[in-house]
C-alpha cells in the first residue's frame, strides 16, 4: 500500500556521509524521561556522577515532577579511593530508596560512563539486591540493570538497552499458545489503545506490548510470537527477542498514514487477515489522517527540511514529511543507521536526500548555514543559535515526548513541522 | 555514594562553562563524552543565548578507550583553535575523562598553541558547580592578569573599580552589574573592567589598573580578588548590596575606598521600598514566619532584608554550598538559628515541612516543595530556571534591587486587605475560603488541590445520548489542558452533524475536522 516501499529508487544503497567528530547528542539516560512514566512502577537509578543527575534535571526541564521515579547514586571520591566499597554503599542507597518508596515493583540499576569506566559491575549488583529484595513487601522487587551511558549509547539507545535488559526476563509462551502479536516500544497510552483497538478489529486476538505499562504484567515470549518494532531504535531489543524465538514483522514505522497502514498491514498478513476485512477496517482512520494531513500539506509542500542526528527518528520521519506532506530533506543525519529495521523506510526516501551518520557538528552546521533549509531539526543546544542567524528550527525532543504515531496523530506530527514556519509568518517584531 | 533526586549545583566543569561562556574570545576544550553535551542547553535554553557556548567537546567514546583517546584531545583542540581563534583556551576533564587520566594539561601543553592555555584540574567526585566557576576564574586571572602593570597616581584621575564575579547563568547577574555601574557613575567612578561576563582576556590583563575591586559574587570571584588584594594590593568591597539598608552600606564602603563623598549617590536614594513597607497596608507582613535557603551570600543577604526591612520572623536560614558554612553559621547566630547546610534536597523539604513557615524564599528547587505544600514562594537564587531569565531589567542588587525585592516576595503573600476580606467572609455561605487569594489563581496558602478541569466547559446542546461511555473515557486521556477544548470541538461538530450520539468515532473525526 505504501507506495514507495517496493520501488528500486530510494536511498537503499546511497553513499553515507559517515562522520567522527564532536557529536552534540544527549546519552542514553535522557530515555529514563519517558520511560518512568510508562512504566508506572518502575524505579531508575542511574549508578553515576553529578554531572548525570544534572544531566536528567536539566534534560528533564528542570522538575516537571517533585519526586519523580528516578534518582542518581553519585559516586563519590571516597567510592573512588577504595575508602568505601561500592558495592556496600549501592547497598545502602538501593536499601533507602526501597524504604522511601515501597510501591516499587521494579528497579533498574543504570550503568553511567563513570560506572562503566571504573568497571562497576551492575549486573552482579542486581542479582545479588534481587535476592535481597526478593521478600520485601510481599509480591518482591525486580531489579534489572542496563547501561545509558554516553560512551556506549546515544539518546533514544537507552530505551533499546532498557528494553534489551527485560527481554531475558519475559515468561515464556506456552508451547501449544496460539500466535500473539508484541507491539515494542514505549508508547504514549492513548496510541497504545488506538493500536489494540485496530488489532482487535481486526481480528487479531492476543496483543501484548513491550514496556508493560506495570512491572507485573510482562508479555510472554516463544516462537509463536510475532512483534512489530513501533519505534526505529530498537535494535538490541529485537535482536534479543529474535533471540527468544520471536519473530519480527518487516514494515515501515507507523508514521503518517501511509506509515501505519504499512505497519498495520504487516501485522495483518502475518495473522492471515482477509485482505478486503482488513482494507474496510484501517480505512475509516487511513482517510481521517490523509484529510487532517491535507491542511498541513499546503504549508509544508515543497518546503525543505535538514535533520541533525538525534533520535533515530529521522530517516521515517524524513520519509513521511517526503512522501506525505512533499517536504525536500536535503540531510537526514541519524546517530546510528541500522540497515535492517530500516530498509524500508530507507528505499521510500527521495534518492536526493544526503543521510550522514554520526556527526562532526561544526562542519554540520556549515553545511546547514550554506544550505538554509526552511526547517532545521535539532537538539535544544542548538535551536536559539540557529534561530538567531536565522534558520526557523524544531526541537527533536519534543518528538519523542509527544504522541505521534498512528492514524490519529498524524497530523499532530505534520503541525509539529508546521507551526515553526507559521509563526515564522505571524510574527512581526 | 550519595542518593540524589534533585541536585543544587552540577558538577564544576559546568562552572567552568559559565566562566567561559560569559566571556569573549575564550574557548574551552572539554574531554568528555557526547552525553556531556546537555551542558549547551542551560545556555541557549534556560539563559536563551542567541550563540553556542565556546566549548568543543571531545565526544569520546567505548571503542575509542582501548586506543589513543589522548590523540582525540589534541585534534579537537587543534581543530578547535583552528576554527575559533579565541584569544585564550582553557582545557580540562570532565567526570568521566577525569578516570582515564588523559592529562589535558600535559597534552595541550605539548602542542605550542599560538595563544596561551589555562589548564583546570577541577576534582569533579570531590567538588560542584560554583567551585569549578571560582577556580577557573581564579586560573584566567592568575594566568592573564599583567603583573607587570603600575597604576598610575590616583590624584587628578577619577576612581575607578572592577566589578567581579558575574557569569552565565548566574541569577540576575545581568541586571545586577547593570544597576551597580549605574550607582558608581552617579559616585564618580569608573568601571575598569567587569569580569568575567562580558570581558575578554586582553581585558582581564587589565584588572591591575583599578583601585579597588567590587566583589558581587564570593561564590564565584572570592578566590581570584584574594589573588588579586596579593598581587595588586588592590582592597576589596565585600559588603553585597541585596536590600536597602545593604545598598546603603555598599555605598558607604565603596565611597571610603574611593576617596569620595557618598552624599550625592544616599541623597539620591531613589527607593520606594522603606516607604511602601512602612505604608500601613504591609502591616499584615509583620512576623510573617520566612524559610530561607539559596547559596550563602543570596540567603543571608534575604535574611537581613526579611528581619529587618519587611518584618518578617526568619524561622529557618540555610544553604547548599558548604565552602560558605562558617559565615552562614555567623549570619544564621543574628536570628538566633541553627543554619541547615545541606545539599540534599530531601533534607530540605523536611526542615520545610517541619515548619510550615508562611513564606518560603528559595531557589527554583524550594518553588517545588513550597507547591506542594501549598506555601508561598519567591525565588532569590540559583539554580536557576527559564522564569529567572525575565525580559525586563529586574535586578535584586541596588536601590531597584530592594524595589524588585518587595514586590517578589509580597506578591506570593495574601495581600492586606484582602486578609480582612476573608476573616469578615470566612462564615458567609456563599464565600469558600478554600478558594484562596484571587491574585494567585487558586495557589494561595490554604487552596485546595487545583481541580483537574481547568476549562470552562460549556456544553453545546448535543442531541440526546451525548457521550459514549468509551468516548468519554479516550476524552479522559487527554491532557487536562486541552481537555475542554476537545471536548468544545467534539460537540460542536456533533451538533453540525446532527449525530445522536459522540462516541470513539466522532471524537476523532472532530479532531481531524478542526487540526489546523
Amino acid at each position: 500500500m505504501a507506495s514507495g516501499a517496493s520501488g528500486a529508487s530510494g536511498c537503499e544503497s546511497a553513499p553515507i556521509l559517515r562522520e567522527r567528530g564532536q557529536r552534540e547528542v544527549f546519552c542514553g539516560l535522557t530515555g529514563i524521561i519517558w520511560l518512568h512514566r510508562k512504566i508506572q512502577d518502575a524505579f531508575f537509578l542511574v549508578v553515576g556522577s553529578r554531572t548525570c543527575a544534572h544531566l536528567l534535571q536539566s534534560a528533564a526541564g528542570v522538575m516537571v515532577f517533585a519526586e519523580p521515579r528516578f534518582a542518581t547514586a553519585i559516586i563519590e571520591e571516597r567510592d573512588l579511593a577504595g575508602l568505601a566499597d561500592c558495592n556496600e554503599e549501592l547497598d545502602r542507597v538501593v536499601d533507602r530508596l526501597l524504604a522511601r518508596r515501597p510501591e516499587i515493583r521494579m528497579l533498574f540499576l543504570v550503568g553511567s560512563c563513570p560506572s562503566e569506566v571504573i568497571k562497576l559491575d551492575l549486573s552482579r549488583a542486581a542479582q545479588r539486591l534481587q535476592a535481597k529484595h526478593a521478600a520485601t513487601g510481599g509480591t518482591g522487587v525486580r531489579v534489572l540493570n542496563y547501561s545509558g551511558s554516553g560512551i556506549e549509547t546515544t539518546f533514544t539507545q537507552g530505551e533499546d538497552a532498557c528494553l534489551a535488559a527485560l527481554v531475558p526476563d519475559l515468561p515464556l509462551a506456552n508451547a501449544d499458545a496460539p500466535a500473539s502479536l508484541m507491539i515494542v516500544g514505549a508508547l504514549p497510552d492513548i496510541v497504545e489503545d488506538q493500536f489494540r483497538r485496530i488489532f482487535a478489529e481486526l481480528g487479531i486476538g492476543q496483543v501484548h506490548c513491550l514496556p508493560p505499562r506495570k512491572a507485573a504484567d510482562l508479555p510472554a515470549v516463544g516462537p509463536e510470537t510475532r512483534f512489530l518494532l513501533a519505534q526505529p531504535f530498537l535494535g538490541d531489543t529485537g535482536a534479543a527477542l529474535e533471540a527468544r524465538g520471536a519473530q519480527r514483522l518487516d514494515a515501515l514505522f507507523p508514521f503518517g498514514a501511509e506509515g501505519t497502514t504499512h505497519w498495520l498491514h504487516a501485522a495483518a498478513r502475518a495473522f492471515g487477515v482477509d485482505e478486503m476485512h482488513f482494507r474496510r477496517v484501517v480505512a475509516p482512520g487511513r482517510e481521517r489522517a490523509k484529510r487532517a494531513l491535507e491542511r498541513h500539506r499546503e504549508q509544508l509542500h515543497g518546503k525543505s527540511i535538514f535533520f541533525f542526528p538525534d533520535s533515530q527518528l529521522e530517516i521515517p520521519l524524513a520519509r513521511f514529511l517526503a512522501s506525505e506532506l512533499g517536504m525536500i530533506p536535503l540531510e537526514v543525519g541519524t546517530p546510528y543507521l541500522h540497515r535492517q529495521h530500516l530498509a524500508h523506510e530507507l528505499a521510500a526516501l527521495p534518492a536526493s536526500t544526503r543521510l550522514s551518520e554520526g556527526q562532526d557538528v561544526d562542519r554540520q552546521l556549515d553545511r546547514a548555514k550554506a544550505e538554509r533549509p526552511d526547517i532545521t531539526v535539532c537538539g535544544l543546544g542548538l535551536a536559539n543559535p540557529l534561530e538567531a542567524m536565522g534558520l526557523t528550527t524544531k526541537w527533536a525532543i519534543e518528538l519523542v515526548f509527544s504522541p505521534i504515531h498512528g492514524f490519529d496523530q498524524a497530523a499532530d506530527l505534520a503541525d509539529l513541522f508546521a507551526r515553526p514556519l507559521r509563526r515564522r509568518d505571524v510574527l512581526k517584531v | 555514594m550519595q542518593l540524589t533526586v534533585w541536585t543544587y549545583e552540577g558538577p564544576p566543569h559546568v562552572g567552568a562553562m559559565r566562566v567561559a561562556t560569559a566571556m569573549e574570545g575564550v574557548h574551552y576544550v572539554l574531554h568528555a563524552p557526547q552525553g556531556d553535551t546537555y551542558a549547551d542547553l542551560l545556555f541557549t535554553m534556560i539563559e536563551r543565548r542567541s550563540k553556542r557556548p565556546p566549548v568543543t567537546y571531545t565526544t569520546f567514546q567505548a571503542r575509542d578507550l582501548g586506543g589513543d583517546t589522548a590523540e582525540l584531545f589534541q585534534r579537537a583542540a587543534r581543530d578547535a583553535y583552528a576554527r575559533f581563534q579565541p584569544q585564550a583556551m582553557l582545557v580540562g576533564a570532565s567526570c568521566t575523562a577525569e578516570l582515564i587520566q588523559d592529562d589535558p594539561a600535559g597534552l595541550a601543553e605539548a602542542m605550542g598553541l599560538p595563544c596561551p592555555v589555562i589548564a583546570l584540574e577541577l576534582p569533579s567526585y570531590q567538588r560542584k558547580e560554583n567551585w569549578g566557576a571560582a577556580e577557573t576564574f581564579y586560573q584566567l586571572v592568575r594566568k592573564l592578569a599583567d603583573k607587570a602593570l603600575v597604576r598610575s597616581e590616583r590624584a587628578g584621575r577619577r576612581p575607578c573599580a572592577n566589578i567581579l564575579g558575574p557569569t552565565a547563568l548566574g541569577f540576575r547577574h545581568r541586571d545586577d552589574v547593570r544597576e551597580i555601574s549605574g550607582m558608581l557613575g552617579l559616585l564618580g567612578i569608573d568601571v575598569n573592567v567587569v569580569a568575567p561576563l562580558g570581558a575578554s582576556p586582553a581585558d582581564l590583563a587589565r584588572l591591575g589598573n583599578a583601585d579597588f575591586n567590587i566583589l558581587l559574587y564570593p561564590e564565584i570571584g572570592d578566590t581570584a580578588v584574594r589573588w588579586l588584594e596579593k598581587t595588586f594590593g588592590q582592597p576589596t568591597v565585600r559588603t553585597v548590596p541585596i536590600g536597602h539598608g545593604a545598598t546603603l552600606d555598599f555605598i558607604r564602603e565603596v565611597a571610603a575606598l574611593a576617596g569620595v563623598d557618598p552624599e550625592p549617590a544616599l541623597a539620591a536614594d531613589p527607593s520606594r521600598m522603606p516607604w511602601w513597607s512602612r505604608s500601613v497596608d504591609s502591616t499584615y507582613l509583620t512576623g510573617k514566619r520566612v524559610f530561607i535557603f539559596g547559596d550563602a551570600t543570596h540567603a543571608i543577604a534575604a535574611a537581613r532584608v526579611a528581619r529587618d526591612e519587611l518584618g518578617f520572623e526568619v524561622c529557618g536560614l540555610g544553604c547548599y554550598n558548604r565552602e560558605f558554612a562558617r559565615d552562614m553559621r555567623e549570619a544564621a547566630r543574628l536570628y538566633g538559628l541553627e543554619p541547615l547546610i545541606t545539599d540534599d534536597y530531601l533534607e530540605v523539604e523536611e526542615a520545610i515541612q517541619a515548619l510550615q513557615p508562611e513564606l518560603v524564599l528559595g531557589t527554583q528547587m524550594e518553588r517545588h516543595i513550597a507547591k506542594r505544600l501549598r506555601i508561598p514562594c519567591a525565588v532569590i537564587s540559583a539554580p536557576v530556571h527559564v522564569q529567572d531569565f525575565p525580559a525586563r531589567t529586574s535586578p535584586q542588587m541596588g536601590f531597584e534591587g530592594a524595589n524588585v525585592l518587595f514586590d517578589t516576595w509580597v506578591h506570593p503573600l495574601v495581600m492586606g486587605l484582602e486578609e480582612h476580606l476573608l476573616t469578615m467572609f470566612r462564615d458567609d455561605f456563599e464565600f469558600s475560603d478554600a478558594a484562596g487569594a484571587s491574585h494567585l489563581g487558586g495557589h494561595g496558602a490554604s487552596a485546595p488541590p487545583p481541580p483537574v478541569e481547568v476549562a470552562v466547559l460549556e456544553p453545546v446542546a448535543v442531541e440526546a445520548g451525548g457521550w459514549t461511555a468509551e468516548a468519554e473515557r479516550e476524552l479522559m486521556q487527554i491532557p487536562f489542558f486541552v481537555r475542554g477544548k476537545a471536548r468544545r470541538n467534539t460537540e460542536k461538530f456533533a451538533a453540525e452533524k446532527g449525530l445522536s450520539a459522540i462516541t470513539l468515532e466522532t471524537l476523532y473525526d472532530a479532531k481531524a475536522h478542526h487540526a489546523r
